[in-house]
């Protein structure tokens, strides 16, 4: 293993500069992240950001232009070998074959992965997975929640030491997402370390840190509290009748950066609390809404950011 | 972490490696065993193609329709009909009145060959005046007619034994003062399906190994699944032997039922050893195997992947002497025959089959298809692609 990890051993993920383009304009721009063993770590973004090209460059699917780093200690543009080995990668799209039973795809992985006893593992992971019903049925039979469960069985069976888990819990339903949520965090706990993209806010909220991506650069990371505060955003939730009126009322107004429905309340943020409170003095006078001081929401940091970017380009 | 150390003592290594090859073979033949119609492909080809050129294929044909045009009733006539009937290769059953008719007869594909014996021929006979027999061969097709023509010539010495006897026998054609001993070895009945029967085993396997290995890489590329696959730790040859080997397994059944059907059905003996036939053919199929999966490498969908194989079958198929003499082939095309590894296998096959030969007698055929495999399968490992850049 190299220095770097003997040094600094809690530090499993460390690149510097990754940029990775297809022809066109780069997917992924100088993206440099330091993520803790032990930790769940949140990769948010937009579709298109560069999220899954990250995670292929982690865990060497896909070689950098620029831009060094290691994985585990690995080297990811020289020692993908190593990294396979002690990664569990799980697809945005189920990439087990549909063709063979659930038992059949834990126990072809188990036996790739060299496991002493594949079939006594693959018995294992099905009943922890809660599988055991379905074992013999074909992958291609499940419905999209076991379909998950089981790409998540297949990618801890060997046991790696970090989980590169891909918008696994896109167009699964709540239980199951809550199910999943609950095993990665045990997971977690016994040590492995998790990087999970999603487009979910309340999982980047069951994160430990979160990097938001977007465009291909990493916009703002850290824990979510860390993340909301630096953002440095004034939000009143507004409360009443005629919300809609006043929403697009105040979406003209200097100093009103954003203006977003929550159900029966209103988000209103700016970025300058100055301009924000001049702005909307005015209607807390006249009513008839009721303006109260709230803390902007991850999603109002998130849409924020995005809008940030768009005008610095525009 | 122990579990670190573990995997990695684990994954390395020779034994390591051999399951997870093992494990590839599995997993490919479980989808192989559940893939109903590539499973009923696999077996009706070689049945189909077996029964259709084993039966249907005849490159000296007998009894062909014949047209006759007789202006001459003298008996020499006569015996020269009865002659070309009893060679087995004409089939009388036309009658023309004139010549124009006889004509019509070949332009409108009634007879393949047309017979016209002109008036007085008899008369003409015995006074040594030469006269000539026209016959109007069809030759758009020489294989059909070849056959008839040779023998029509071999007629000429003995057709009018019976009529040139007493005064007329200084007419009769002379005997050379030698005889000429022609031994058909291995096929004394020029019997196309001795020569098609062997040649089919290697095109039949040709044919389904380049496709099933074509579309095994391919598919996964398709289907998604390429990329778990990439992100496991596999390398790229044991990928390859782990899904090449359970063709081997298909193509050694392939060969078996081939075999046994051509014994059954067409008689066609296996003369030399029937081991090292097997052993030869498994070397075969191992070529076969590593080119398919090259262009599996190579090609980005099963679409294309196909495209490649029929692409590579058709030379095989036409510049290896399956279907032609190879001999007969153009210096370039014999240059070009010399690269595919049908050509080496058809030597071995028809040899072993049809000639007894031995291992000494084939080692130089033996050499190149081992050549070609191997150069094969490095191109296949070295193109793999390992990331999906």
């Amino acid at each position: 293993m190299s220095a770097q990890t003997t040094s600094e051993p809690e530090i499993v993920i460390d690149v510097n500069g990754l940029t990775k383009s297809f022809g066109g304009p780069p997917v992924v721009r100088n993206l440099t992240m330091h993520v803790h063993k032990g930790l769940i770590y949140g990769f948010l973004g937009p579709n298109g950001s560069g999220k899954t090209t990250t995670l292929r460059m982690l865990c060497g699917l896909l070689t950098p232009d620029s831009g060094t780093g290691t994985c585990l200690g690995y080297d990811i543009r020289t020692q993908t070998a190593d990294i396979k080995r002690h990664v569990g990668y799980m697809t945005q799209r189920f990439s087990l074959y549909n063709d063979l039973s659930i038992r059949e795809n834990l126990e072809f992985v188990a036996r790739i992965y060299n496991l002493e006893h594949p079939r006594r593992a693959t018995q294992e992971a099905i009943d922890r997975l809660g599988l055991a019903d379905r074992a013999d049925q074909l992958a291609g039979a499940l419905s999209g929640g076991w379909k998950q469960r089981l790409a998540l069985g297949a990618c801890i069976l060997p046991q790696p030491e970090l989980l590169l888990l891909d918008e696994p819990t896109a167009g699964v339903d709540p239980k199951a997402r809550r199910d999943f949520w609950d095993e990665i965090h045990q997971l977690a706990h016994e040590g492995m370390t998790v990087l999970v993209s999603t487009h979910y806010m309340d999982e980047a909220e069951r994160c430990h840190e979160i990097a938001y991506i977007a465009y291909g650069e990493i916009l703002a990371q850290g824990t979510v509290a860390e993340v909301i505060a630096g953002a440095h955003l004034s939000t009143y939730t507004v409360t009443g009748p005629n919300l809609a009126d006043l929403d697009e009322t105040l979406k003209s107004l200097d100093g009103v950066d954003m203006v977003a429905p929550f159900g029966v309340e209103l988000h209103v943020s700016g970025r300058d609390a100055a301009k924000l409170e001049a702005a909307i003095a005015p209607f807390r006078e006249k009513g008839p809404q009721t303006w109260t001081r709230g803390e902007p929401t991850l999603e109002d940091v998130f849409i924020d950011l995005m809008s940030r970017i768009k005008d610095n380009s525009a | 972490m122990s579990g670190a150390s573990d995997i990695d003592r684990r994954t390395r290594g020779f034994r390591a490696s051999f399951l997870r090859v093992r494990a590839t073979f599995i997993k490919e033949f479980i989808q192989l065993r559940r893939d109903r119609v590539t499973f009923a492909t696999m077996i009706l080809i070689p049945l189909m193609q077996l029964i259709l050129f084993g039966t249907a294929i005849n490159a000296n044909p007998r009894h062909l329709p014949t047209a006759v045009l007789v202006q001459d009733d003298s008996s020499f006539a006569r015996s020269f009909l009865a002659a070309m009937r009893a060679t087995d290769y004409f089939d009388i059953s036309l009658t023309a009145s004139s010549e124009a008719e006889l004509d019509h007869f070949i332009l409108s594909g009634q007879a393949l060959f047309g017979v016209q014996i002109p008036a007085h021929f008899g008369r003409d006979l015995i006074r040594g005046e030469r006269p000539e027999i026209l016959v109007i061969a069809d030759a758009t097709d020489p294989t059909a007619t070849g056959g008839a023509v040779a023998a029509l010539n071999g007629l000429s010495q003995t057709v009018f034994s019976r009529e040139l006897v007493g005064p007329a026998a200084a007419l009769a054609p002379k005997k050379p003062p030698y005889d000429l001993r022609v031994h058909l070895r291995y096929n004394p009945a020029i019997e196309t399906r001795l020569n098609i029967v062997p040649g089919l085993v290697g095109t039949i396997l040709t044919l389904t190994m380049l496709i099933f290995t074509g579309l095994s890489v391919t598919r996964e590329i398709e289907r998604g699944t390429m990329e778990s696959l990439l992100a496991m730790p596999i390398r790229p040859f044991e990928i390859m032997l782990g899904k090449i080997s359970p063709y081997v397994v298909v193509g050694g059944l392939q060969m078996s039922l081939i075999l046994i059907v051509a014994r059954l059905l067409f008689g066609v003996p296996v003369e030399g050893s029937l081991a090292l036939l097997v052993a030869l053919t498994l070397l075969f199929i191992v070529a076969n195997l590593s080119v398919g999966y090259t262009f599996s490498t190579i090609a980005t969908s099963q679409l294309q992947a196909m495209q490649m194989s029929m692409f590579f079958f058709l030379p095989n198929m036409l510049l290896s002497g399956f279907l032609f003499p190879f001999r007969g082939m153009p210096q370039w095309a014999q240059a070009v025959g010399e690269l595919l590894p049908l050509t080496h296998y058809l030597r071995i096959v028809r040899g072993i089959m049809l000639k007894g030969a031995t291992f000494a007698d084939l080692q130089a055929d033996v050499l190149a298809l081992a050549l070609f495999s191997l150069a094969a399968m490095t191109l296949a490992v070295a193109r793999f692609r390992q990331t999906l850049d």
